[in-house]
């Protein structure tokens, strides 16, 4: 079991006083299987940063521990850093004018891949799920659906919003008024704490499914879920740098991407008291900002409450002539 | 060609159409109220700097009376059936056309913009506008925004000085078929237009406190901004006042729409239709004097055609006629106030130390009033501050490019994303370019055309929200 002697790796130590008792493959990891005559030991997996389609650590050299709903240490994740966090910003950057340049068709494809790749570790997520928010199996099971089939949800919507959105306006001339949505640009993201796999792909897919680009911090208290879900787009065929996942002390790294000029918009759901002053500080760029919400259902149909606030309308106009 | 040329006579538009009175009062609650702030201004014709009329400094409290009345008109204003309420609407509309000369001559006297298109653009697009959002009232079921659209509350609007009245109209027209109401403030240096809409009101007989007009200045509009009985700020104006009332919303309830500044460019292909872009480029930048948030205040001319092109815009813009705006000739009429000439001369002065060329045709300026030429500056490059900052004067910046790429990449660079046109007869290179452009307007082959049917409002630091058309709607819908 884990924390037994000889378990202890130095990351682990540092972070922490020492190692806890947890229940067996709780993260995701493996546990230990009895292997002829002795225990083996399990490879664990190492949380890191997803940055730019690559998985490095914070540059910062440093970790924080994860615990579970009940205090059970789980893992130590990336602290990232405000560095992290700008190089964030300029994959998320790089990687905008191919992803908003592909047709909403293939962004679609990808992001009903993502959906697939959940799929094919549900048992995964379950579990930490139930390790993050202390539910019962069968709760974790329902919020991992929710989460696969959301992006199956925003994968429809990739090459439809601009239908539903756009149009062609009626002037009083001889012209072609014609207006089409487009993706805002890069978008910072504070995940909500709350519910880390289900409001995290809720705030995610919508974002990337227009076009934009996404650098993301992650619950603080429970980041795990969204480390593994990095896994399943690095795999999914999203181009590296369209999410960016930060794990790490909130206050530290979101504030960051507020006062950055390159940073186009804001969901600030899971801002908390930070919100405010992420607020403010998003005033001196104009960046579009979404506010976060006293409690948010993320079970609920989501519509398209979180794609039009991230989108532009752009008018294109042509006199009409023989 | 025969040396013969003919003179233009002076065709000057009356202005006994126009009938001002000595000072103008808040208009709160249905009725002109005197200000308690006690305080009043002038507002004085740029064009010969005489005082037209006092108007009101509205203070807090005026605020406070305006908002407080606008608040108890909502509960029956959002409660009356849309059809009623459009019915007001077109009424407004009427008016609006039957006094439309009137209008478009006060205007001119406060603004300084030639009548030819206060006339001609501004009260047309006035009238339409109400019109248009006239027939919405019944039919906001049917805008794409839910099926139970619901009205904001009071709405705060904050409205420039280089479209008084058409500014007006984009913000009240729209919160008012909706079914929000509405405090309005126009601009410190052209209030007139505002007022006589406030009499329209009343001749209308819309319900009062519907539509409030308090007009001041900075602190006027801070004050309408920042009430905590406001549901929904509305404001265009300049990038910098727009990232103020951004900060001071922060972490509140209050919804808000920007309309800032912009810095748009002209691009024009080797393949444009020359004389059609020229004269493009050319109502692009000076009509209104260029004060206009989605002027093309940038030329990028492809490096092939430059040496044709240029010379043909000087020729243009010698033809070009500056002088009394009420003169149906003019193209060119006054700066709008001394602050703004400054600022132009300000700007267009570092042009010329930073290394660029100006060009002016030769000017006679009338003795009295705020004037500036039309101004070509060639030799800029993209670091200059007359192609990064916007001038809101008759400035034109010209630069150039050798690919679409290169034309797209310059256009782009720059922190707005308000308008930007095209000039090329290739389709698929019009359409490449336009899906490119980061701005919420692309006129291709055409430019500034406005329309109450056509969303209109930017990318980037151009602000946010768009106004016109059903997306305009979504501002003033909850």
């Amino acid at each position: 079991m884990a924390g037994k002697a000889g378990d202890t790796d130095w990351r682990h130590t540092l972070a922490e006083a020492g190692p806890r008792e947890r229940p067996e493959g709780h993260d995701g990891t493996p546990g230990e299987h009895a292997v002829g005559d002795g225990a083996r030991i399990a490879v664990r997996r190492t949380h890191k940063l997803y940055l730019g389609g690559a998985f490095p650590r914070s540059e910062s050299g440093r970790s924080y521990p994860v615990t579970s709903a009940e205090g059970h240490h789980l893992a130590n994740a990336a602290a990232a850093s405000r560095k992290d966090a700008r190089d964030a910003v300029v994959a998320a950057r790089a990687a905008f004018d191919g992803w908003s340049g592909r047709t909403g068709h293939n962004r679609g494809q990808i992001l009903y891949r993502a959906a697939e790749m959940m799929e094919g570790r549900r048992a995964q997520f379950v579990s930490e799920v139930v390790d993050a928010d202390g539910v019962s199996g069968e709760r974790a099971e329902t919020l991992v659906s929710a989460a696969i089939d959301r992006w199956v949800y925003h994968a429809g919507w990739a090459d439809k919003f601009t239908q539903v959105i756009g149009g062609t306006n009626q002037v009083l001339g001889s012209y072609l008024s014609l207006s089409s949505p487009e993706p805002t640009g890069v978008v910072g993201i504070v995940a909500p704490p709350k519910a880390p796999l289900l409001g995290l792909v809720s705030v995610v897919a919508p974002v990337i499914a227009t076009g934009n680009t996404a650098v993301v911090v992650a619950s603080e208290r429970a980041p795990l879920p969204a480390v593994t879900l990095a896994e399943v787009l690095a795999t999914s065929d999203l181009p590296g740098g369209v999410v960016n996942i930060l794990t790490g002390r909130l206050g530290e790294i979101a504030p960051h991407l507020a006062t950055h000029a390159d940073v186009n918009a804001l969901d600030l759901a899971g801002a908390g008291d930070l919100a405010t002053g992420m607020e403010e500080d998003a005033a001196a760029t104009l960046k579009r900002v979404v506010r976060p919400e006293a409690d948010t259902d993320w079970t609920a149909d989501p519509g398209l409450s979180r794609i039009t606030p991230f989108l532009e309308l752009k008018t294109v106009w042509h006199p009409i002539g023989g | 060609m025969p040396d013969q040329t003919f003179e233009y006579a002076p065709a000057l538009e009356s202005r006994s159409v126009v009938s001002l009175s000595p000072s103008y009062s808040p208009h709160i609650d249905g009725e002109s109220r005197p200000p308690a702030s006690g305080e009043y201004l002038t507002t004085v014709n740029p064009a010969d700097e005489e005082p037209l009329a006092e108007v009101a400094v509205s203070g807090e409290a005026d605020v406070d009376l305006a908002v407080a009345a606008a608040r108890r008109a909502f509960d029956t204003w959002s409660a009356m059936p849309g059809a009623e309420r459009g019915k007001y609407l077109f009424r407004v509309a009427r008016i609006l056309q039957e006094r439309s000369r009137e209008l478009a001559v006060l205007e001119t006297l406060d603004n300084g913009k030639p009548v030819k298109e206060s006339r001609d653009i501004d009260l047309p697009l006035v009238a339409a506008h109400f019109f248009y959002h006239a027939g919405w009232a019944d039919k906001l079921a049917h805008a794409g925004l839910g099926p139970e659209p619901r009205p904001v509350g009071v709405a705060g609007q904050v409205i420039p000085w280089n479209f008084p009245l058409l500014m007006l109209a984009w913000k009240v027209a729209p919160a008012l078929a909706t079914g929000n109401t509405v405090v309005l403030k126009p601009a410190e240096t052209t209030p007139l237009t505002a007022m006589v809409f406030a009499e329209i009101c009343q001749e209308a007989q819309l319900p009062p406190g519907v539509v409030n007009i308090v007009p001041g200045a900075e602190a006027t509009g801070r004050a309408v901004v920042s009430h905590p009985g406001v549901d929904k700020v509305a404001f265009t104006g300049s990038t910098e006042v727009g990232r103020r009332i951004a900060a001071t919303l922060a972490g509140g309830h209050k919804r808000l729409t920007l309309e800032l500044g912009g810095k748009g460019a002209n691009i024009v292909y080797d393949d444009a239709a020359i004389d059609q872009a020229v004269e493009g480029v050319v109502t692009g930048v000076f009509r209104n004097q260029g004060h206009v948030c989605c002027a093309g205040s940038r030329l990028l001319v492809q490096e092939s055609v430059a040496d044709e092109f240029l010379p043909r815009l000087r020729e243009r813009i010698g033809q070009l006629r500056l002088g009394d705006p009420l003169d149906k000739n003019t193209d060119i009429g006054a700066i709008n106030s001394g602050e703004q000439l400054g600022r132009i001369r300000d700007l267009a002065a570092t042009g010329t130390t930073e290394g660029a060329e100006a060009w002016s045709p030769p000017c006679e300026f009338p003795e009295r009033g705020y004037w500036f030429p039309p101004t070509v500056f060639t030799g800029v490059s993209q670091a200059h501050r007359i192609a990064r900052e916007e001038i809101f004067g008759p400035v034109l910046s010209v630069l150039t490019f050798r690919t679409p790429d290169e034309a797209v990449a310059k256009a782009n660079n720059t922190p707005y994303g308000l308008s930007a046109g095209v000039w090329s007869e290739k389709g698929s290179r019009v359409l490449w370019t336009a899906e490119r452009l980061r701005a919420g307007v692309v006129w291709s082959n055409t430019f500034n055309k406005l329309d109450p049917a056509s969303p209109f409002g930017g990318y980037k630091e151009s602000g946010y929200g768009r106004e016109g058309g059903r997306h305009g709607l979504e501002a003033y819908l909850g």
